[in-house]
């Protein structure tokens, strides 16, 4: 079955990264529902921020393929309630009908809409949420003579990450030059070995 | 780095000294113990050639005759000798010549680093002549590709190509430097070989949980199938495979890139799975209760249809890459980690075993498949010669010491079904992509990086034409290589498909072909046409006898049919015997 999943990788900061990212989709023909690329916690770590529909088989392997890119550091995937996501979405509306109609500043102030410029002509609007929220009220401002939209892609916080600067340690400490591997103890099969 | 010093302005007292990023090329590549280079100069590509000129002696360069060539040698200098190909390139045409190649090596995990040339910076993106941007085409087919722009990073990047290349799952790495970078003098400071980059896990973290899971499994297994692929042979764990299966007695079939990890003729080896392979492990495999998969990745071509493949097993699956555990067949304990390691932990906790009857089926299956196909492929009534006998005949001669290279057809699965093979990284075929044209550089690359060694390319009349200006490189560089065309005139394998399943509508499969005889005549190669029974085995031992290249073109039935056969859309233990059963 079908659902969104939010793909989320941090990558080094590599020319090209966007491009290596992106074909791992359009290969196996899956679209995106949304892209962002952010800085994360850590300087110079990037971090993509992907949406799909599919289904948790195809996502799963696409993930793993994702997670093979040179440049990838770390993905992670997510089911939507386990993470915290919000979108920004900016709405134009003439500033003449606001001013005429109560209602619309009643329905910008019900959905936490703020203003971000206002002039004679338009006002330009944010609102923050997810696309449910988003939609409506663009839907609402329709009848109001919206001018243009615009939303962001998604982003969103793992619930149960604990940031990539645990990870980033935890790949640096493997640098063989810093800590040599000892391959006796193959023999001891009982404990867990890294490479 | 003595005779690099001599080239560039040593400074006094100071460690790092001026050198061309030209210069740094070719130290990167003495460092990393390249001794051949397989390339084709141009425009982009000629400071690091006149770098060369001067390391012609260590660096042994071998002008092929197209960039394609240049590849597929460097493929199979990889592949007999186990370490990275290294090919140069120009830009624009010279590097888009490469992407068959870069898909071949990526599909069949082959260590490869190519070296393209390319524009001036300050000329990127204006569609300069011979600029291509070919860091983006190649990003599929690539393990990791990067452009330099500026010579202060070609040390670095080229360490980091190498280990890449050569680590974990191996793979192509195309490296493209601009001219100005080529050009640059900067402050180099020695090469230094990479071992870690942050962002990149050559090998998973072996998890002894489930070791312990795949061993009881195992120990567990009334019908236990090994099935094992080119991870055996690229993690050079081929002793530990042999102790595996031999301290369990476990039958073991090969895909077609895993063969000669044991030799052909193993007691515990059943043969080939896979689409052409044979009867045995393909039907078998739906009747063992546990498939051990091993450096092997479920290609449709070894499954089948999907659905119908060892749906009654239970599956333990080891590899590197963990993408490839669960991505075609649902694994029931995973074994993640180099085969290297993770098979002496495996094989310390099997429990000896006989499996006598269920061995015993492998081999009346193996003697059912001999007298109603094999023999008499191999003992033929009628005058018209048949691969398959050229392969027997073959095998006596060399004994099963040579290095057969096939290329792409009915001929490449005759080869992989009948060449007696003795020792690993013998059998050098293009197995995920299917590249016809494959054979012949592939051959000149692993006749270089096994002098020592026999080195014979088996093609048909049509893969043969495709490669077949190499005869050029052959000319020039004389590698003792041993080329055998076998000649149905025909485009075999589609014509076979299309004898089957297309009503015998022969759509251009009918191929013409020059007299090969002369054609390589006219390269100074040695050769001669046989037709008849009776002078095969002498000409092939003159082949072999000769101290130089040899062509030997072989006229073999025109419409003969490679069974058994997995039908497309069918399952492994759908496979036929003969045409009657389609």
């Amino acid at each position: 079955m079908k659902q969104e999943y939010t793909i989320t990788a941090y990558t080094e900061n590599q020319v090209g990264i966007l491009n290596k990212i992106a074909i791992m989709f359009s290969r196996r023909k899956i679209s995106l529902e949304s892209l962002n690329t952010s800085p994360s916690e850590v300087e110079n770590i990037y971090r993509f921020t992907i949406v799909v529909k599919e289904s948790e088989s195809v996502v799963k392997n696409l993930v793993k393929q994702i997670g093979k890119i040179v440049d990838v550091l770390k993905v992670y995937v997510n089911t939507n309630d386990e993470i915290i996501w919000q979108q920004i979405a900016l709405y134009k509306v003439p500033t003449e009908i606001i001013m005429k109609e109560a209602k619309v500043e009643r329905l910008l102030r019900a959905y936490g809409a703020n203003a971000v410029v206002i002039r004679n002509d338009y006002t330009v609007f944010e609102s923050t949420g997810q696309d449910e929220e988003i939609n409506k009220l663009l839907s609402e401002l329709h009848k109001y003579g919206l001018i243009e939209f615009v939303r962001s892609s998604r982003i969103a916080i793992m619930k149960a990450s604990e940031g990539i600067h645990k990870s980033i340690l935890e790949l640096e400490k493997n640098d063989p030059t810093k800590d040599p591997i000892n391959n006796e103890f193959l023999s001891l099969k009982s404990k867990i070995f890294q490479m | 780095m003595e005779t690099i010093k001599q080239h560039t302005n040593t400074k006094e007292n100071q460690k790092a000294h001026q050198a061309s990023g030209s210069i740094a090329v070719i130290d990167a590549l003495l460092s990393e113990n390249v001794d051949t280079i397989f390339g084709y100069p141009g425009g982009a590509i000629m400071p690091i050639y006149d770098a060369l000129y001067d390391y012609r002696d260590k660096l042994h360069h071998i002008l092929v005759r197209h960039e394609q060539g240049a590849i597929h040698a460097a493929q199979g200098y990889a592949r007999v000798s186990g370490k990275t190909g290294v090919v140069f390139a120009t830009s624009g045409p010279g590097a888009t010549n490469l992407v068959t190649g870069l898909a071949d090596a990526m599909i069949d995990s082959t260590p490869v680093v190519c070296i393209t040339g390319q524009v001036f910076a300050h000329l990127l993106g204006t569609d300069a002549f011979q600029e291509t941007d070919i860091v983006n085409i190649t990003s599929p087919v690539t393990k990791w590709n990067y452009q330099i722009t500026d010579a202060n990073e070609i040390p670095e990047v080229l360490a980091k190509a190498f280990y890449i290349a050569k680590s974990g799952r191996p793979g192509p790495v195309l490296i493209d430097i601009t001219k100005n970078a080529q050009l640059q003098l900067f402050d180099y400071n020695g090469y230094k070989s990479c071992i870690h980059v942050r962002s990149y896990r050559p090998k998973p973290v072996v998890k002894p949980e489930y070791i312990q899971a795949a061993a009881d499994l195992i120990n567990q297994a009334k019908k236990p199938l090994v099935v094992f692929g080119q991870g055996v042979i690229l993690g050079n764990a081929e002793k530990e495979f042999l102790q595996f299966i031999e301290k369990a007695n476990l039958p073991t079939a090969w895909t077609i890139m895993g063969m000669s990890a044991i030799p052909t003729d193993h007691p515990l080896g059943v043969g080939m799975v896979g689409m052409h392979g044979n009867y045995g492990p393909n039907y078998l495999t739906n009747e063992c209760d546990v498939l051990i998969a091993i450096g092997m990745r479920f290609d449709d071509r070894v499954t089948g249809r999907l659905d119908k493949y060892a749906k009654q097993a239970k599956i333990v699956h080891l590899d590197i890459d963990p993408a490839e555990v669960d991505k075609n067949v649902l694994t029931t304990v995973p074994v993640w980690g180099d085969c290297k390691e993770t098979l002496p932990l495996l094989t310390a906790l099997l429990e000896p075993k006989e499996h006598k009857t269920w061995m015993q089926e492998f081999q009346d299956k193996m003697q059912y498949e001999k007298e109603v196909l094999i023999d008499k492929e191999r003992f033929p009534e009628t005058e018209e010669l048949t691969m398959g006998e050229v392969l027997f005949e073959l095998n006596e001669l060399t004994h099963g010491n040579a290095v057969m290279v096939s290329d792409v057809g009915q001929h490449q699965m005759v080869v992989c079904r009948y060449s007696k093979q003795n020792q690993t990284r013998s059998n050098i075929t293009s197995g995920g992509l299917g590249t016809m044209g494959f054979a012949l550089p592939a051959a000149i690359g692993a006749k270089f990086g096994a002098p020592e060694r026999t080195v014979v390319a088996i093609m048909g009349d049509g893969s043969a034409q495709m490669n077949l200006q190499e005869l050029g490189t052959i000319m020039q560089f004389q590698p003792n290589v041993k080329i055998i065309i076998l000649n149905n005139q025909f485009l075999g394998m589609v014509r076979q498909w299309q004898e089957l399943f297309h009503e015998r509508r022969y759509s251009f499969t009918d191929i013409t072909s020059p007299d090969f005889v002369q054609v390589a005549k006219g390269y100074h190669i040695k050769g001669q046409k046989v037709a008849e029974r009776s002078e095969l085995k002498k000409a092939l031992t003159e082949m072999l006898a000769s101290n130089e290249s040899y062509l030997l073109e072989i006229m073999v039935a025109k419409e003969d049919n490679v069974f058994p056969m997995v039908p497309q859309g069918k399952g492994v233990s759908e496979i036929v015997l003969s045409k009657d059963q389609i």
